[in-house]
């Protein structure tokens, strides 16, 4: 009671009369959609243009402007799907190419976060480190394969480096990047409430970052899934499993070309479902916490 | 037998401070602020109050002189609420309490007290951005509380928000210093605010802050920024601002 003091008297009722109307009047109202009207909105546009560009894709096939062989058409394309698929390389290659992909996404994850944590909060680090880190997200992680090939052979290993060399630089600087959005006064905040050390890192400083981290985890997956592929497309062996860039650079040697539409159309398709289903809501629900808004995909 | 006389809350003596090499930002500045009393310190830009603030709570330390302050920690406001939005309105209050080894069974009533406080009991659940700017800078006056500091240092809380709810938070404020007996030091450019609210009001000079000139505000509350009295005291303490503020342009 003594927190609460005396709250029958008439002046502190009409105070708090006065604090609610003014909290009523400020606050925002929060208007709700349902989520089905919400997914509703966001999908059928770019349905909508898909059917378009396949439309536009049917017509051009049926002018012959482009030689057959070159350009095979939408249905030839989706019969190719089906054939990869009943015959079971479709799954096994997708399989494959994402349980690598996760595998070095993971490894990535488990390299550049004590990285970009270094390199964010040491400033000797961050004066040497840093310039090269951000540099390496420049070079497209294509270059490496050579090297992986020379170094590691047609090996399980060659792939997952490259994948490691793609990812890594984007999520820790992802996480340098978050460390660095975090403002100063919160720091000073946390100190006055007695955080310090560990607790401050806990209870502050990589809460404050994570919007920025999760950016860089989802920029880190669509490295890795590239370099996943450039790897695959260019180091093939009988050793290494089907995966989904070999099986496009397969078709390619059978002069398939449905069988190379139908290979990139799988590759697109998985990177997209990757996102949807695991950064997008992710990054979305950690700035909706905010209350900030997500960049739509 | 020993006699102990109780000194003051804060205490501040011959406080100087420079950053590297510039001149002094504060300049031999001796404060006291008795137990239960709110201390306004009133000076235009320049005057150092945010770095004597940030001196009595310990986050910068000074190049010469001394800060002691009774109880220990005190707690402070910033002018930005400062919530952490990752946090619910309670969390964000929890997590002061939390830092300090409070339980967890007790900080959830502890939390809920001190929102009832601010009365606020109803948006404990509710995520920072959904808050208006006074209903943050009331639960990030809970977060202060929660400190169980019963100094409170405040550097312009209120000078960010409109001037209704200003003039609400001003009352109060004044409330629940009274309830919980608190001690209070308050910065702020705003003369009538520092005689809205003070006990006593500290002019401070700028470039380098000094203590030019004290004065005692002897109105009782509750008190109106409106009234003759404010306006009154207000006038002489804007006029000794002016010729303060006058002496930077001659100088140049």
């Amino acid at each position: 009671m003594s927190l609460l003091g005396d709250r029958s008297s008439g002046p502190a009722d009409d105070l708090a009369q006065l604090e609610a109307g003014l909290d009523a009047l400020e606050s925002q109202r929060e208007q709700k959609t349902s989520r089905l009207r919400k997914a509703w909105a966001a999908t059928w546009p770019p349905l909508v243009f898909l059917a378009l560009l396949v439309g536009v894709w049917q017509l051009v096939y049926n002018a012959k402007v482009v030689d057959p062989v070159r350009l095979p058409s939408p249905s030839d394309t989706v019969n190719s799907l089906k054939d990869q698929f009943n015959a079971g390389d479709l799954q096994k290659a997708s399989w494959n190419s994402v349980r690598r992909g996760a595998l070095g996404f993971l490894a990535s994850l488990a390299i550049a976060t004590p990285l970009g944590l270094l390199v964010g909060r040491v400033k000797p680090v961050r004066r040497a480190v840093g310039p090269i880190l951000s540099g390496l997200q420049s070079l497209p992680s294509v270059a490496w394969v050579p090297a992986a090939i020379l170094w590691f052979g047609l090996s399980d290993t060659t792939i997952y480096f490259v994948v490691l060399m793609g990812a890594v630089p984007s999520i820790a600087n992802g996480m340098v990047s978050g460390l660095d959005q975090v403002p100063p006064l919160f720091l000073r905040v946390g100190r006055v409430l007695g955080a310090r050390g560990l607790a401050s890192a806990r209870h502050v400083l990589l809460p404050a970052a994570l919007p920025g981290y999760v950016g860089g985890l989802r920029q880190g997956w669509a490295f890795s899934w590239r370099s996943l592929m450039a790897a695959e497309l260019i180091a093939r062996s009988p050793d290494l499993g089907l995966g989904v860039g070999q099986l496009l650079d397969l078709s390619r040697q059978n002069l398939d070309t449905a069988g190379v539409f139908a290979g990139i159309i799988s590759i697109l398709v998985i990177g997209i479902a990757v996102e949807l289903c695991v950064f997008a809501p992710l990054e979305r629900q950690v700035l909706r916490r905010r209350g900030l808004v997500a960049a739509t995909v | 037998m020993q006699v102990v006389e109780a000194g003051p809350a804060v205490a501040v003596r011959g406080l100087t401070k420079r950053f590297g090499a510039a001149p002094n930002v504060l300049e031999d500045v001796s404060l006291a602020v008795a137990e239960g009393e709110f201390l306004c310190i009133l000076g235009a830009s320049g005057c150092g109050k945010s770095t004597l603030l940030g001196l009595v709570a310990d986050l910068d330390q000074p190049t010469a002189g001394s800060v002691e302050v009774l109880g220990g920690k005190p707690s402070l406001m910033f002018q930005e609420p400062a919530l952490f939005p990752w946090l619910t309105a309670r969390e964000n209050v929890e997590l002061a309490l939390r830092l300090k080894g409070v339980g967890k069974q007790d900080r959830r009533e502890r939390a809920r007290d001190l929102l009832e406080l601010v009365r606020l009991k109803d948006a404990g659940t509710k995520r920072v951005h959904e808050l208006s700017g006074g209903m943050r800078q009331r639960v990030a006056m809970a977060r202060a509380l929660a400190q169980d500091s019963h100094v409170l240092l405040m550097d312009e809380p209120f000078a960010a928000l409109d001037a209704i709810t200003r003039d609400v938070l001003h009352e109060e404020l004044v409330r629940i210093r009274e309830s919980q007996k608190l001690t209070v030091l308050f910065v702020t450019h705003n003369v009538r605010e520092a005689v809205r609210l003070g006990d006593r009001v500290v002019l401070l000079s700028s470039r380098p802050g000094r203590v030019v000139k004290e004065y005692d505000v002897n109105i009782g509350q509750p008190r109106r920024i409106e009234s003759p009295e404010v306006a009154a005291l207000s006038v002489a303490i804007t006029d000794d601002l002016r010729s303060e503020i006058r002496r930077h342009g001659g100088q140049s």
